[in-house]
């Protein structure tokens, strides 16, 4: 069976192992962040800096460095950008949005043109490949998405009092603007991890699909944070594993299968509304 | 002592449109006091003047003897709209948790003490059976009930209260406001309303606003006084009962 060499190849091939566990912590990542983001209504938002981020990305290949590090300092800068404009010229968010989306990667895509191996790289940032991960991506990210949690254990209660309800938060004296930003920068780096495993076009898809997935079962963001990593995983596996045995591109398959499951879940929510009203 | 709440010559508008014009008012501690007046006469501005949220353009506020933004935590604030998604994924209790926010209480997990804290104010709310509740599964009545529970659990040393009761029935009604009425015991309490025969019963006093303001004492609320105040001429009434 074609599946199941896929699983053995998994257990037994390095490079593979080493891609499914990039592809799950990208899963872990999105699950955590994801619930803010649909809960706020925020998904351009995530949109705009993931594709701002080909500018730090192309300027770090060109000069040498590492792409996660230029991905992750351009990220941090979009988002603080888009988190300050939001919060003191909201008029100006969508035009500042889709400046930093378009700019971002007009920078991107010049800095790779002119270093070699233009077409290759380019294409892994814009749509991801899994089995090309370099050796030693999945510890740098496992250190991340442990940052991510121990943040997320520190702020979550405020972040949601923020999200829910941000002048009551205000009133309490909770520092509404600020935890605004910092969940922008969340945003910007699970949109780092996230894109090495699909690249940073379709990143969007893995930061709210299974979110908005697990928003049509449970009811508290923990839940759906549980929920939405389990099924991001889910997608991940599911994906590889077809991408593998016919011979498709990872990060394509991997959000089919997220589209698909997200389809399935609101079908499922939808036939199940009457008895979970009675 | 100083009053709990003290406006002087206030005035706010919004663009072009004034809102309050010269408004002054005192708000003794413990006192319950009743705000009316018609749509757009500037009740739910003064309130949000009082709680920080907007700053004065003229004249001065103090409340608990300080600006209303250092005061603000000492408040209790229900507000006439949610002003949330119904729909937000959270329970009655998370949503009266975050009445426990505050100075030394914002990083981490709640504290066992807080959710003990919570369970006498949903008893007192008689809403202690939807604490686990969605609050998308909530009436209108059981929901502000909710966000009342939420001003409290932080023991303000001011409720303040924007149409508590729009969403109840006036059995509802009533439940309320002799809870509003024990409340005063404890802590200055203010609503808004439009229902100034009713609150009547309840209140010490009655401050009747539409954009200024002319202090009015008076025994009785009379139709005259009501449509007065709906009309063109005065602003604001003090109704004094005895209680």
């Amino acid at each position: 069976m074609a599946f199941q060499d896929f699983f053995h190849a998994a257990l037994t091939e390095p490079f593979l192992r080493q891609a499914l566990l990039v592809g799950l912590l990208a899963a872990l990542a999105g699950g955590l962040i994801g619930p803010y983001v649909v809960v706020k209504r925020i998904g351009y938002l995530g949109g705009g800096i993931a594709h701002t981020v080909l500018a730090g990305m192309g300027i770090a290949y060109f000069l040498g460095g590492s792409p996660i590090v230029g991905a992750f300092i351009c990220a941090l800068v979009a988002a603080v950008i888009i988190g300050v404009i939001s919060l003191y010229s909201p008029r100006e968010e969508d035009t500042v949005i889709n400046a930093l989306w378009a700019v971002g990667m007009s920078v991107g895509v010049l800095f790779i043109s002119q270093t070699p191996g233009y077409s290759t790289n380019l294409t892994s940032y814009l749509f991801g490949n899994l089995l090309l991960t370099p050796p030693g991506l999945a510890s740098v990210l496992s250190a991340i998405v442990a940052g991510l949690v121990l943040v997320l254990l520190l702020v979550h209660r405020s972040l949601t009092a923020v999200i829910f309800d941000e002048e009551f938060a205000s009133l309490r004296g909770v520092p509404a603007r600020t935890l605004y930003i910092l969940l922008l920068c969340l945003v910007a780096v699970s949109v780092v991890v996230l894109l090495q495993a699909i690249g940073l076009i379709m990143v969007i898809a893995l930061l709210t699909l299974p979110a908005a997935l697990a928003g049509h079962h449970v009811r508290s963001i923990s839940a759906m944070m549980l929920i939405a990593s389990l099924a991001g995983m889910l997608f991940i596996v599911v994906g590889m594993a077809i991408s593998w045995v016919a011979d498709l591109p990872s990060g394509a398959t991997i959000v089919l299968v997220a589209g698909l499951g997200y389809f399935v879940s609101i079908s499922v929510q939808h036939l199940l509304k009457p008895y979970r009203q009675g | 002592m100083t009053d709990a709440i003290q406006l002087d010559n206030i005035s706010f508008s919004y663009g072009s449109q004034r809102v309050l014009d010269d408004v002054s008012l005192s708000v003794r501690h413990r006192e319950f006091m009743g705000l009316i007046g018609p749509n757009g006469g500037g009740k739910s501005t003064l309130l949000r003047l009082i709680l920080g949220l907007l700053p004065p353009q003229e004249g001065r506020i103090s409340v608990l003897d300080t600006t209303p933004r250092r005061a603000a935590r000492r408040l209790g604030y229900v507000p006439q709209f949610a002003r949330f998604a119904r729909s937000f994924p959270i329970s009655v209790e998370d949503v009266v948790l975050m009445g426990r926010l505050g100075q030394g209480n914002m990083w981490g997990f709640w504290k066992r003490s807080d959710r003990h804290a919570i369970t006498d104010i949903l008893d007192l709310l008689e809403i202690t059976h939807l604490r686990s509740r969605h609050i998308e599964a909530l009436s209108g009545g059981q929901m502000q009930r909710v966000l009342i529970a939420r001003a409290l659990v932080a023991n303000p040393e001011i409720l303040l209260l924007d149409e508590p009761t729009a969403s109840v029935d006036r059995h509802g009604e009533t439940s309320l406001f002799e809870l509003f009425s024990t409340l005063k015991k404890n802590m200055t309490v203010m609503v808004i309303s439009h229902d100034l025969g009713f609150i009547s019963d309840y209140v010490d006093r009655v401050a009747c606003l539409n954009q200024s303001l002319v202090m009015h004492p008076t025994a009785a609320v009379t139709a005259d006084t009501i449509n007065q105040l709906y009309g063109e001429q005065v602003q604001m009434v003090h109704h004094h009962h005895a209680h």
